[in-house]
């Protein structure tokens, strides 16, 4: 499976925010987005993820399986906020999400407890996910991306309040992702700690 | 969508949900009417069944606001919209997960005000079925209003002000079928039909036009 990106560009009211973006990603490859704040990031993800029109340019997949009409529909999405509801247990939160999203064609995810112990917060998933610290919160929205499976996974600064413990276990699950043959595209400001990742330099416009 | 439904109902009764919200609104509206009106007997049960068409309303458009909000402002919606489901069964499913957490509670407390209002029981009887009836289009109008709104920060008076000239034909069908219920020359069944047409027309209309406010509400 390839996901094809065709000279994307996408604009936020009158501002062209980027212009002209192509790469191919193969099954196992990661994409590493880096830029200066402002310089689009957030953008080119949000259209990737589908959740923001693009100007002209497209986003297909190839040889995915088959009744997929957007790639998004195999993606996870990672943004800044963690699509976590405070008032419900973390399991509550999870099983929901596992439910409501399912698996995608080729994988199933792992049950919340091993999700849990795998973002190393194994024993409080009873709690509400309101308890939890940010970087808690943070690290079960990334246990989120275990309980139901998707080969592409488009993360949005996962690693923002997070500590370095937290860096390398995440910098663990995306390597055992692509091992499994999924897809990372990820925006990071820090390194992400992949070794063989693509990486896309987003400059922005001078204004 | 099972899991969606029980997930928005076990969030409407937890902290802060708001199902209580409106049962409460619409027991303070209903019980403060005598007090307002005066102790006429009469003129409570002939004025009752409007009283609390009118509470009802109002108490459904107390929670709208919220429907699409507390998913937007946590990320939630994000991943509704990327999902193969069709988002227009997504916020159907909200509907009717909203509807039976603070519609419900409504008709189950109306025939308790309607002994407030000196209402008979077959009076009392029509209004709960025509609440029943009618309550599920007030939300379903609602779920376009709150999806409209559902950028800004202060939404909820907007989504009132919108919803409620959509909501005035639900209301003028559900008391009349109820005082053609208790009033002998005047048939009951043609305006609760219309009042079923009026709930069933939005419950295919306002989800897909919630659907569509949703999708360009992405930022």
């Amino acid at each position: 499976m390839r996901l094809l990106v065709e000279s994307l560009s996408a604009r936020r009211g009158e501002d062209l925010i980027f212009h002209d973006i192509s790469f191919v990603l193969a099954t196992g490859e990661a994409l590493v987005v880096t830029g200066p704040n402002g310089s689009g990031k957030s953008t080119l993800l949000r259209v990737l993820a589908g959740l923001l029109q693009a100007e002209s340019g497209r986003v297909s997949l190839k040889d995915g399986p088959s009744g997929v009409e957007h790639p998004r529909e195999l993606s996870h999405y990672l943004g800044h906020r963690n699509a976590m509801k405070r008032e419900l247990t973390v399991a509550e939160n999870l099983s929901f999400w596992r439910r409501f999203l399912g698996n995608s064609p080729g994988g199933s995810g792992i049950d919340l407890a091993a999700a849990a112990a795998a973002v190393g917060l194994a024993g409080i998933i009873h709690l509400p996910f309101g308890y939890l610290s940010a970087g808690q919160q943070r690290r079960m929205a990334m246990a989120k991306l275990l309980v139901a499976y998707r080969p592409i996974w488009i993360l949005d600064e996962p690693t923002a309040a997070l500590d370095a413990g937290a860096d390398r276990l995440f910098a663990g699950l995306v390597a055992g992702h692509l091992e499994r043959g999924g897809m990372v595209i990820a925006a990071t400001h820090q390194s992400l700690g992949i070794g063989q990742a693509k990486t896309l330099q987003m400059t922005g416009f001078a204004h | 969508m099972i899991a969606l439904f029980f997930r928005d109902l076990k969030l409407s009764v937890r902290a802060g949900g708001g199902a209580m919200i409106g049962v409460l609104f619409f027991m303070t509206v209903v019980s403060v009417i005598p007090f307002g009106v005066g102790p006429d007997l009469n003129l409570l049960a002939r004025i009752g069944a409007a009283i609390l068409w009118i509470g009802a309303l109002l108490a459904s458009l107390l929670g709208l606001d919220r429907l699409f909000q507390g998913e937007r402002e946590d990320g939630s919606l994000d991943l509704m919209l990327m999902h193969e489901t069709p988002l227009v069964l997504t916020v159907f499913v909200k509907c009717a997960a909203h509807w039976a957490a603070t519609g419900l509670p409504l008709v189950v407390a109306s025939p308790f005000l309607g002994l407030f209002m000196n209402m008979d029981e077959l009076a009392i009887g029509a209004t709960m079925l025509t609440l029943l009836a009618g309550t599920p289009a007030i939300t379903f109008i609602g779920a376009v209003g709150a999806a409209v709104a559902v950028a800004l920060p202060r939404g909820g008076l907007l989504v009132s002000i919108l919803v409620l000239p959509l909501a005035i034909p639900v209301l003028i069908f559900g008391v009349s079928a109820v005082y053609a219920a208790i009033e002998d020359p005047a048939p009951f069944l043609p305006p609760f039909m219309i009042l079923m047409a009026i709930t069933l027309f939005f419950a295919v209309i306002g989800p897909v036009a919630a659907a569509a406010a949703l999708r360009h509400s992405a930022d």
